[in-house]
């Protein structure tokens, strides 16, 4: 059934249109940079965005901090919203059903499939990122010095590579958070629309909450709190407290969204 | 095949099936019948275990379903409510992901499976074009092709022939008795009674979620003990039969005779000339109006 959700996944249209989508906007950043020369100022705006005027392999990791915080939870909730209410939408849901398809199979399938499409996207951006940060940015390689940590250290380029694998791993994670919730919604409504609408209504909610002194109390529970965690995996040292905490609460959402869209798909009644 | 037993599935307050006692045996075209919004598809979305009943049990090819459900759909072809495909892609690959779902598709024969299928219901020729530019025809034949894939040996059918014109129904009509004359038990659900009549062996007619009938077609248009004349003359003929005339209005009488050939016989004898003769048969259609109550998508005042 995994198979089916893939080869469903790669043919579709959609998947590639929503990819290349994504993938444009740290196009036009390295563009709108390799054009201007104007970087934000070190510390400021997007990580490592300062960096990559020097060094322009570093580009696919600023390009990921550009996708992640906003496109790709957008784009997982929409797949993952259209998971279940899509077909039910379609038809062929039931389908599926009577194949006999399992429907705990069926929802892990979506999800395997969903995570796929996350992964394909992440390393659509970053090939594109670093093809792109090598042709127009700067090609002082300064891999011999090591490059500079949000700390002011430098790092090797092996630390590099594997703290941006655990970037990688959290960022994930937190997409996988979305696509719990937005699978959830998907088992609850017949509309896939409904479903990725009602994720992003919760993602909004949570960063603007974020912003709100007088939810304080609420903060440490929010989606979307911890997410730009990730950052700190680029100090020297590592400042593990915020990830740690960004891996529990994440796994928590996962945990309850996904136990909570098997309960309410098992019992369902499908009469679309 | 299909037996089921109370078999109650409510929405809230609405009782969408009630306490239905379904029977379907091995080899039979069980015709199932009733207006819409009359529980039929409620009824077969509870036996391939899409719906969960509120109360009752049923069972499909001896076991007890939701639960058998993996063991028992690889054998059960079904079209519900209307076909259903991925629209971006060609009628054939719609078919190969479906057959990779589920038990029983080994991807070696696959495209001989959905070759197989696609010839079956007419669609062999078909070209690439995606199903969203099907037909609503096509689209029907379509969904057949997926019921058939596995060979199954009972085959759930809901409106089967819906958005087909005259042949492709009649098509489809030799198609479902070839398949049951090579063993195929076919379960029809439609609120169509000439369809129903012309195909099934036993008949339930379902109204307002209650069965209110099930039984062999044959028995339910058995004859009536009366003979129908077609005639010019019938007074000659009241005269004649005195006593037996139990109706009558300008060319035609019924006549309570168990003999039609003796009848016959007799009124040629006394010079009365004959346009028709035969032995009345209740119509499927009269039973099934004598069964059931008004329309269920009729809301009058009052009812």
């Amino acid at each position: 059934m995994i198979g089916v959700e893939l080869v469903k996944l790669v043919r579709s249209r959609r998947t590639w249109a929503t990819i290349a989508l994504i993938d444009a906007l740290p196009a036009l950043v390295a563009v709108l940079l390799a054009v201007t020369d104007l970087g934000p100022r070190p510390g400021t705006g997007p990580a490592f965005l300062s960096a990559v005027l020097t060094d322009g392999t570093l580009f696919p990791l600023a390009a990921l901090g550009i996708v992640l915080p906003l496109f790709l939870p957008i784009a997982v909730a929409i797949t993952a919203g259209e998971a279940i209410a899509g077909e039910a939408q379609q038809g062929t849901l039931r389908y599926m059903l009577v194949r006999p398809v399992g429907r705990t199979r069926l929802l892990g399938a979506k999800l395997v499939a969903v995570m796929a499409f996350v992964v394909l996207t992440v390393l659509v951006v970053a090939v594109t990122a670093y093809v792109l940060g090598i042709l127009l940015l700067g090609n002082e390689h300064v891999a011999g010095t090591g490059v500079a940590s949000v700390s002011g250290s430098s790092l090797s380029t092996q630390e590099l590579v594997g703290r941006t694998f655990l970037a990688l791993g959290y960022a994930m994670l937190c997409m996988l958070g979305v696509a719990a919730v937005a699978l959830f919604l998907s088992t609850v409504t017949e509309s896939p629309l409904g479903a990725a609408l009602g994720t992003l209504a919760l993602l909004v909610a949570s960063t603007l909450l974020l912003t709100l002194d007088a939810a304080d109390p609420l903060r440490p529970y929010l989606l979307t709190r911890y997410w730009l965690a990730f950052v700190d995996l680029f100090r020297d040292p590592i400042l593990w407290r915020d990830v740690l905490r960004g891996v529990l609460l994440q796994g928590v959402y996962v945990v309850v969204f996904l136990g909570a869209a098997w309960a309410n798909f098992m019992t369902k009644d499908i009469t679309d | 095949m299909i037996r089921t037993e109370g078999l109650t599935k409510r929405f809230g307050a609405i009782t969408a099936v009630d306490a239905i006692d379904l029977d379907v045996h091995e080899g039979d075209v069980y015709g199932f019948l009733g207006a819409n919004g009359s529980g039929k598809t409620t009824t077969v979305r509870i036996l391939l275990g899409l719906v969960l009943a509120t109360s009752g049990r049923a069972e499909l090819l001896g076991e007890e379903m939701p639960s058998a459900g993996r063991r028992v759909l690889p054998e059960v072809g079904a079209l519900v409510e209307g076909p259903a495909a991925y629209p971006h892609l060609s009628g054939r690959r719609n078919l190969a992901l479906f057959d990779a779902m589920g038990p029983g598709g080994e991807r070696a024969t696959r495209r001989g499976r959905v070759a197989d299928s696609l010839e079956r219901v007419g669609l062999g020729g078909v070209d690439d074009r995606p199903v969203r530019a099907y037909s609503l025809g096509m689209r029907q034949r379509l969904g057949l092709a997926a019921a058939l894939l596995r060979q199954p040996r009972l085959l759930v059918l809901d409106e089967p022939t819906n958005g087909l014109d005259p042949q492709g129904i009649q098509e489809i009509r030799e198609l479902l008795l070839d398949l049951n004359r090579a063993g195929t038990t076919v379960f029809l659900s439609s609120h169509l009674l000439g369809e129903i009549e012309q195909m099934c062996t036993r008949v339930g007619v379902l109204d307002r979620g209650r069965l209110v009938l099930q039984a062999e077609l044959d028995e339910l248009r058995r004859p009536t003990g009366r003979v129908e004349v077609h005639t010019p003359d019938v007074e000659a003929v009241r005269s004649l039969l005195d006593g037996v005339v139990e109706e009558y209005d300008a060319q035609r009488l019924l006549i309570r005779e168990h003999d039609p050939a003796a009848l016959n016989a007799r009124l040629v004898r006394a010079g009365v000339r004959v346009t028709m003769l035969g032995v009345e048969r209740r119509t499927l259609e009269e039973v099934v109006l004598a069964a059931t109550t008004e329309s269920a998508d009729h809301f009058g005042v009052g009812s």
